[in-house]
């Protein structure tokens, strides 16, 4: 209080050399001894606040969170199949990758309600019942303007799901869907951590990362179809 | 005070270096250049297995091979089917923006009643209820001949169900649209003595005289037509384009004659009495003494300067065509005007035009018209007839197509209308319309419209929100094309007997039946005979069972052709070629049909033309066409009329100006396009505009031409032969 008090008093002072300032640099001199601290500790003041705003607020207005509209536990049905991931997120018969499972690969084993999880009963009754596919939020949707083709990486790059995806086939349920407000795409394309930082290969899903794996792993930079370098590759 | 000013300042520039350093700007940034990549306008297709149905295209008589694409359950694209006989994977624009129909907001969702003039939604079982009671009320009241039905073919499952439906019930009022189908069919009967198909080996040919059709415009079946005209291109054949005005086939023939519009059979006449008369005919056919009835009529009534000023087509070119059709190997005479859309026209110039393809001994040849034989395959058990069915079938039709007036027309409808409109009663009680908009697509549609509100029930099938469903009082949609089972039982000008099957690429997007149940439930809801002539549970076991031989060679391929069939020999009495017997002879001597209207108060004629972007019969067009359809065409909502500069002259009207256009039938505004390519004198207008129904894509754009045409009955028939209707212009 009694800082901000001086700081004030100080500043009154110096008005009028301040509204006619003296060519010699007086003035200067004079108002930067009276008010150097304070004149410091506000920008010392805005300089906290905006990095709060712009490293807590910010990322906490920017995503809205959502709640998948049914748990589901990876590492329990993980335990259940034999063929690793690709038991449910398979290739089709033409190579296309199916991505997230309709209830059509669920409805074999989720015909009537097998436990006693009211998750698993409201997956039964909802949609199962109803034949109403459930909209699941998908953490590594990618822009429309993106081709991304799994069997591209999977297949013929002999990829593992790990890479890009993370430890997600041995969760116990599915985290929080954070959607960005302004793009709708999820957090995870641009990472958890906000700087864009990333300790592991799955943190991020941007262009950058992208390409910095494209350009370790040497290939082909250029598109085939177009004959033309670096953005044809992804985008088109 | 400037203490605060300076910290305020300082406050600011800590607030920047600290905004700076942290993630936001630059997190904003990137944002919000996704941001702009993702309106929320801009529709993101779904990610979804990739599947193809094959099928049959439903949407015109064309027969063409389908595959349709779809991403999980939503149709995404129609291509035509790689190796189909007919169209070789190729497609037409409308079956190509076919998925447009499916999804479209025109589709009637549920069936619907009109209550005062307002649709309301009702449930199927009250819908079935009410058409129930009603044809009960009049079978019982010994009115059955009342009821009568609309479809738009006579042939395949679905028709043959209204047919054995209204003859069970008593009623010979089964009736078939009208196109230029009537007289080809008439043509082969009346000269070949066989009840046949016309096919069209064009591809084959070296020379093809087209009097009039639009080959490249839908005529036929398009996907056929577009196949067969680059073959023979590519084969070196020629094409040359008998037409008043210089339409796309024109454009793309080798040679165009502009004729007189409405003469093209004279001009045939004429060709045909120079080939007589140089002796430059195939004379291995041994032709009867009907021959020598023709050679005398040409020579009385077609010589070349009478011809060339009927048709105003030079006496010296009339010769060159004569001596070109003469000296080609494998000549083909094609007429009926434009495409699919056009009126049957005048059966002397279809016998006219065959007659050329006679005398080049052009008929069941490679590259000539071939006669295929009307499919048989189906094949159900005779019906039990009790009186009242008896009775009613007794009852003469109320179109007058084979009754002693028109002994030789099938299905009349054009007369219909009048019919009805001069009864003192109302002769049709109930009227079921199917696969037909015959209030847009007939000629003299107001006189249709009138006629309609003349009949107490009118049941539409229509999957769509048509000028006829909304004429209707009752709407039973069917199943759209892509979302059912059918039977494709032929595909137009195609010179091969061949069958296909429409089956659904998805399940029924809405409340809708098939057209067959309904017909198959409302027999059943009748009891007695009638039930029992309908013994299929549904309509998918009545075309299972009826394909029973071919059922799965069907499903796997899509179709079945007869690839090695040979043509229906000769069936008349003599056994050959007649160019006159009985049934010719009855016909009045070959004239040229005039225009309605009085040439001093209409000096111009007005005729129709068709385009591949307008469909203009059951189905509308898609928003894909009509965006797709040129501004000579339409621009804005104004349709625009093609007019030579020439005509215009003296008439204070000018190029892109709007203008009044007047007919004895109506008047329409629109724009003149100034267009060298159509006979001064002449005017034409587009088929398949001016919709009052549908959506907001498709209605109030343009002018429908058929409101301003009249019907023109060729004595001889019955068919309508109308070709134009004189015009005039005005400035606005």
């Amino acid at each position: 209080m009694s800082t901000d008090e001086k700081g004030n008093n100080a500043a009154e002072s110096d008005i009028s050399p301040d509204h006619h300032p003296a060519p010699d640099g007086d003035g200067k001199l004079k108002g930067g001894d009276g008010a150097g601290g304070a004149i410091t500790l506000f920008f010392i003041l805005g300089l906290v606040a905006s990095l709060v705003v712009g490293w807590v607020v910010f990322p906490k207005l920017l995503y809205s969170q959502k709640k998948q509209p049914v748990d589901f536990s990876h590492a329990l049905h993980n335990d259940l199949v034999d063929d690793g991931c690709q038991s449910c997120h398979f290739f089709r018969e033409d190579g296309t990758y199916s991505g997230v499972p309709k209830l059509a690969q669920c409805i074999d084993c989720h015909e009537d309600v097998n436990g006693e999880d009211p998750e698993e009963e409201k997956f039964v009754t909802e949609y199962v019942a109803k034949d109403r596919e459930v909209p699941w939020l998908i953490y590594s949707r990618q822009p429309d303007c993106v081709f991304f083709s799994h069997a591209a990486h999977v297949i013929s790059g002999q990829m593992d799901c790990v890479t890009c995806h993370g430890h997600i086939g041995e969760s116990t349920s599915l985290k929080v869907y954070e959607e960005n407000r302004i793009t709708g795409y999820s957090r995870d394309i641009w990472g958890k951590n906000i700087a864009g930082i990333k300790r592991n290969s799955w943190d991020r899903m941007k262009m950058d990362d992208c390409a910095d794996c494209h350009r370790e792993n040497n290939v082909n930079q250029n598109s085939v179809q177009t004959r033309r370098g670096g953005c044809f590759v992804c985008h088109h | 005070m400037g203490g605060d000013r300076r910290s305020f300042l300082s406050f600011i520039i800590g607030g920047a270096a600290g905004t700076a350093l942290s993630p936001l700007p630059w997190k904003l940034t990137d944002d919000s250049s996704i941001w702009t990549q993702r309106w929320p306008w801009t529709p993101i297709p779904a990610n979804g297995e990739i599947r193809y149905v094959k099928s049959t295209c439903l949407l015109c008589p064309g027969g063409c091979g389908i595959r349709v694409k779809k991403v999980d359950e939503r149709v995404i694209k129609i291509e035509g089917l790689p190796e189909h006989p007919v169209n070789d994977g190729g497609i037409c624009p409308l079956g190509a923006a076919a998925a447009q129909l499916l999804y479209a907001p025109t589709r009637v969702r549920t069936p619907m009643k009109k209550v005062d003039g307002r649709w309301r939604r009702i449930g199927w079982a009250a819908a079935l209820d009410e058409v129930g009671a009603a044809l009960g009320q009049l079978r019982d009241s010994g009115q059955s001949h009342t009821v009568a039905a609309i479809c738009g073919t006579d042939r395949g499952t679905v028709a043959e169900l209204f047919k054995r439906f209204l003859t069970v019930f008593g009623s010979p009022n089964f009736i078939r649209m009208p196109s230029i189908q009537d007289n080809y069919e008439l043509a082969l009967y009346l000269t070949q003595g066989v009840r046949a198909m016309p096919g069209f080996d064009l591809a084959k040919s070296d020379l093809v005289l087209s009097f009039g059709s639009g080959v490249i415009e839908g005529w036929m079946s398009p996907g056929y037509m577009f196949r067969s005209k680059s073959e023979l291109t590519d084969n070196g054949g020629r094409f040359v384009q008998i037409e008043s005005r210089l339409s796309k086939t024109a454009a793309k023939a080798d040679s165009w004659v502009p004729i007189n519009p409405g003469t093209e059979g004279a001009l045939a006449l004429g060709i045909a009495h120079v080939l007589l008369k140089n002796g430059s005919y195939f004379r291995d056919a041994g032709y009867d003494e009907g021959f020598q009835s023709l050679r005398q009529s040409l020579e009385a009534d077609f010589g070349p300067e009478r011809v060339a000023e009927l048709t105003g087509v030079d006496a010296s070119l009339i010769a060159k065509l004569a001596q070109q059709f003469a000296t080609a190997k494998r000549p083909l005479a094609i007429c009926g005007r434009g495409g699919q859309e056009g009126t049957p026209g005048a059966a002397r110039e279809f016998l006219a035009v065959h007659f050329l393809n006679a005398l080049a001994g052009s008929i069941n040849r490679s590259g000539g018209i071939w006669a295929v034989p009307e499919p048989e395959y189906i094949d159900w058990p005779e019906p039990e007839m009790d009186a009242a069915a008896s009775t009613g079938m007794q009852v003469s039709r109320l179109d007058g197509a084979g009754t002693e007036r028109y002994p030789q027309a099938r299905y009349l409808m054009n007369r219909l209308a009048a019919s009805i409109n001069d009864s003192q009663n109302a002769p049709v009680q109930l009227l079921f319309v199917s696969g037909a908009n015959p209030v847009y697509s007939l000629t003299d549609s107001e006189a249709l419209k009138k006629a309609f509100e003349k009949i107490p029930l009118v049941v539409s099938f229509s999957s769509f929100m048509d000028e006829t469903a909304q004429a209707a009082d009752l709407i039973l949609p069917n199943h759209m094309a892509l979302e059912r089972y059918e039977d494709v039982p032929a595909a137009a000008g195609f010179p091969k007997p061949i069958l296909g099957l429409a089956r659904p690429a998805v399940a029924p997007q809405y409340n809708t039946r098939h057209v067959g149940d309904v017909v198959i439930e409302l027999a059943k809801r009748q009891g007695g005979p009638v039930a029992d002539a309908f013994a299929w549970d549904s309509y998918e076991t009545c075309l299972a069972e009826t394909l029973s031989g071919q059922w799965a060679d069907l499903l796997e391929a899509g179709y079945a052709v007869e690839a090695d069939f040979a043509p229906l020999p000769f069936e008349t009495a003599s056994g050959r070629f007649e160019f006159s017997n009985r049934d010719i002879s009855a016909l009045p001597a070959y004239s040229s049909p005039a225009a309605e209207g009085d040439a001093s108060s209409f000096p111009l004629v007005l005729i129709p033309y068709s385009s591949m972007r307008l469909p203009a019969g059951y189905i509308g067009a898609p928003p894909f066409l009509v965006k797709a359809t040129e501004d000579t065409i339409l621009k804005g909502n104004d349709v625009l009329v093609e007019m030579n500069p020439e005509t215009a002259a003296g008439m204070k009207v000018a190029d892109g100006k709007p203008a009044l256009l007047e007919t004895p039938r109506g008047e329409a505004r629109v724009r003149i396009r100034y267009d060298n390519g159509i006979m001064p004198g002449v005017v034409a207008l587009p088929r398949g505009l001016g919709h009052t129904a549908y959506d907001r894509f498709l209605a109030d754009k343009g002018v429908n031409v058929n409101r301003l045409m009249a019907s023109a009955e060729d004595p001889g028939t019955g068919f309508d032969a109308a070709w134009g209707i004189r015009a005039k212009i005005s400035r606005i």
